[in-house]
């Protein structure tokens, strides 16, 4: 087992509003669940929460990584494990170089195992792949980058930075259908090599070209439902409150 | 080289029979002042301008604006500049974190003495001296302030506190009465100085450098780069500095002033700094103030003749307990003038930063231009940042920019960064040299490395 998560209950440190309601979720190595649930479901939460983004405190529950606890560890130590989370709305740094930021980020993951001439070329290829802007790689990060151009730069990450689980919010969200293809085609062809995916998304599009191994309904901080993808096509065809119904039968 | 300390009177420039002074009077007097203008052997008319200074200093205000100055110790300060007055302060009584920076700088042995006022500079000694041949042979007067005094009167004479004079402000004042040390640059016409000149070739006594009074004087077509100071602390064994620097850039001239300053915590840093340029003339002040406890620093340049222009790019940083009050001036006093400035503030630990700067366009400044950008980043919660950007603009046919911005680190930049694998104090650094950026590569590479490395430092001690 990759990802462990039992009864997951976690709430905002500020207003101490729970947002967690108990989630359970098991992930092997390879495969791709889709966690699809409506706007302020909490969706984007237990992605933070899972990588321990200190907004948020557990009260209850617990996720293993590879079988151990990584309740007590900080992000940084997190994605050191493997764990990626790709961004809804990724951050910009004003006067970060993008590429370097990347080869910081690799050299921390990774340590000295390649120079800093393969790690560009390596860049450049993934660039050229997700047809990435080779401009925007001399840039700060994130800033003046289009919607688009962010969600391609976070999906060049997960491919450049090597991670076992990668979670993926929102990616399809401000991405043409081109792109939502190439970016399918790297999620099919790294699962095949092994890394796993939470695929977070409240549209149906992208599951057109993904296959995903589960689909899981996530409403009010819990996953109430999990299913195959034709769980996706009764939610596309009747909305959440079927599933809604199912629950309180 | 051997750990000893040398203490030679003849290098403070007072004369070898200066009995050793035990107790301090209350306060500045007449006689002091007196004093110690006759024991650096100096002409009438500078001995006049100590005691009118002294006479002003005695008369005026605090500064109604800036930091809070009322636990400034006069009598620590009195004690100090009396002539006999050894500035043998021992290595032991410099403190530990002071001592421990200079560790992780990796700064050596004979240097760190030099920063802690408790040992002179040997090794720039030898520097020095193949500097001035250099300097000779170009026709550059560059002398130690007391030398230069006594050997060009006339000529210092011209240009001594003209620019700013003791009625200025109270530590203007203060300064005329008993300023110390210093450089006295002269430039003649089109002599393009190759190398950047630093202050720190002159600072060959221990403790020197607290009143040091720096003149430059770019004739018509010259060019020189000036450095101030440096990254690395520098322990302040009284705890005032009241510096002071005129700048007079003549036509066609270009001269460029940098500076970083470090003081120990325990300093009042309340600097004057000055330039007039002429018809054009290009005057550079870059800043980096880190350290003191309080600093007053406001670099100004006067566009006085046509065409004349300026920049003045800084980077302010306020930790604990430290309240920083800078910022630029620039006054416009003539047409086609351009003037640039770029400010940079960061406070963290509970530092206070203020940006208060001027800029005046006067009514004969027509063509002229000018931006003003002046941003801030505070790093946590207990932090503070205040930017006070003044205009006057006196002229209609002008083009002014400006932007100002304060803003808090925040957190979730912090956690983006920290998904990448990026320790947490590795993330804020990341973010405030971003932050930085667009002046640090202003900055000679040197100068930015060592900046670099301080920001890091003072990071990763507030994360623990």
């Amino acid at each position: 087992m990759l990802l462990d998560i039992k009864n997951l209950k976690a709430r905002t440190r500020e207003s101490r509003k729970e947002i967690l309601k108990g989630v359970d979720l098991k992930i092997d190595s390879g495969e791709i669940h889709v966690i699809m649930g409506p706007n302020g479901s909490g969706k984007s939460t237990l992605a933070n929460v899972i990588m321990g983004n200190p907004k948020y405190e557990v009260t209850e529950g617990e996720i293993l990584f590879e079988r151990n606890s990584i309740m007590d560890l900080s992000t940084d130590k997190r994605a050191k494990l493997g764990i990626f989370l790709a961004f809804q709305n990724p951050l910009e740094i004003p006067g970060v170089k993008f590429s370097q930021f990347l080869v910081s980020s690799y050299r921390n993951l990774h340590g000295e195992d390649k120079t800093i001439f393969e790690l560009n070329e390596e860049i450049e290829k993934l660039a050229h792949r997700v047809s990435f802007d080779e401009n925007h790689l001399g840039r700060y990060i994130n800033v003046g980058f289009s919607g688009g151009e962010k969600k391609k730069g976070e999906i060049l990450q997960a491919r450049f930075l090597k991670p076992k689980l990668v979670i993926l919010d929102e990616i399809d969200s401000g991405l043409d259908v081109d792109s939502v293809k190439t970016v399918s085609s790297m999620i099919e062809e790294m699962a095949e090599e092994g890394i796993a995916f939470i695929l977070i998304t409240h549209y149906r599009r992208i599951l057109n070209f993904v296959k995903p191994d589960v689909v899981h309904i996530y409403l009010d901080g819990r996953i109430v439902e999990s299913g195959g993808i034709e769980l996706a096509d009764l939610i596309e065809e009747k909305g959440y409150s079927v599933v809604k119904r199912s629950e309180t039968r | 080289m051997k750990d000893k300390l040398i203490i030679d009177d003849t290098k403070f420039g007072f004369i070898p029979r200066a009995k050793p002074v035990y107790k301090a009077e209350p306060g500045l007097t007449r006689k002091i002042i007196e004093e110690i203008s006759y024991f650096k052997e100096e002409p009438d008319w500078m001995r006049e301008l100590r005691l009118k200074s002294l006479q002003i200093y005695n008369e005026i205000h605090e500064p109604r604006f800036g930091v809070d100055v009322s636990n400034l110790d006069m009598s620590r300060i009195v004690a100090y500049i009396k002539p006999g007055a050894l500035k043998a302060t021992s290595w032991e009584d410099v403190p530990g974190e002071i001592k421990e920076v200079f560790e992780k700088l990796g700064i050596p042995e004979a240097e760190r003495k030099a920063l802690s006022g408790v040992g002179a500079q040997y090794d720039s000694e030898i520097v020095y001296r193949n500097i001035q041949r250099k300097m000779e042979k170009l026709g550059v007067i560059f002398l130690d302030m007391e030398s230069a005094v006594r050997k060009y009167p006339d000529l210092v004479r011209r240009y001594f506190m003209k620019l700013v004079p003791p009625t200025d402000h109270k530590y203007a004042a203060l300064h005329g009465a008993i300023w110390s040390g210093g450089t006295f640059l002269y430039v003649p016409a089109n002599v393009k100085i190759p190398m950047p000149l630093q202050a720190y070739f002159l600072m060959s006594s221990p403790g020197m450098g607290q009143f040091e009074h720096t003149i430059i004087v770019a004739e018509e077509g010259s060019e020189v780069t000036f450095i101030e100071g440096c990254s690395a602390p520098r322990y302040n064994i009284l705890n005032l500095h009241a510096g002071m620097v005129e700048i007079y850039v003549e036509r066609g001239a270009k001269v460029k002033y940098m500076t970083i300053q470090n003081w120990s915590k325990n300093t009042y840093n309340l600097n004057t700094k000055r330039a007039l340029v002429e018809e054009g003339g290009f005057m550079s002040w870059i800043s980096g103030s880190f350290g003191s406890g309080k600093t007053m620093l406001y670099p100004a340049t006067i566009l006085k003749g046509k065409g004349a222009s300026s920049e003045s790019i800084s980077i302010t940083y306020a930790g604990e307990k430290q309240h920083l009050d800078t910022g630029s001036k620039m006054i416009h006093l003539a047409p086609h003038t351009n003037s640039v400035i770029q400010a940079r503030s960061i406070s963290m630990k509970g530092g206070w930063t203020f940006y208060r700067g001027l800029l005046k366009i006067g009514k004969n400044a027509e063509k002229s231009k000018a931006t003003v950008s002046c941003t801030a980043l505070m790093l946590d919660n207990e932090s503070k940042s205040d930017t006070l950007p003044i205009m006057e603009i006196h002229n209609g046919e002008v083009d002014v920019g400006h932007e100002a911005r304060v803003g808090r680190i925040s957190e979730e930049q912090i956690f983006y960064l920290m998904t990448r694998g990026l320790s947490e104090s590795e993330a804020r650094s990341f973010i405030v040299k971003g932050f930085i950026e667009p002046v640090v590569k202003e900055l000679p590479l040197e100068y930015a490395v060592e900046l670099y490395k301080f920001i890091e430092m003072e990071i990763e001690s507030s994360i623990g």
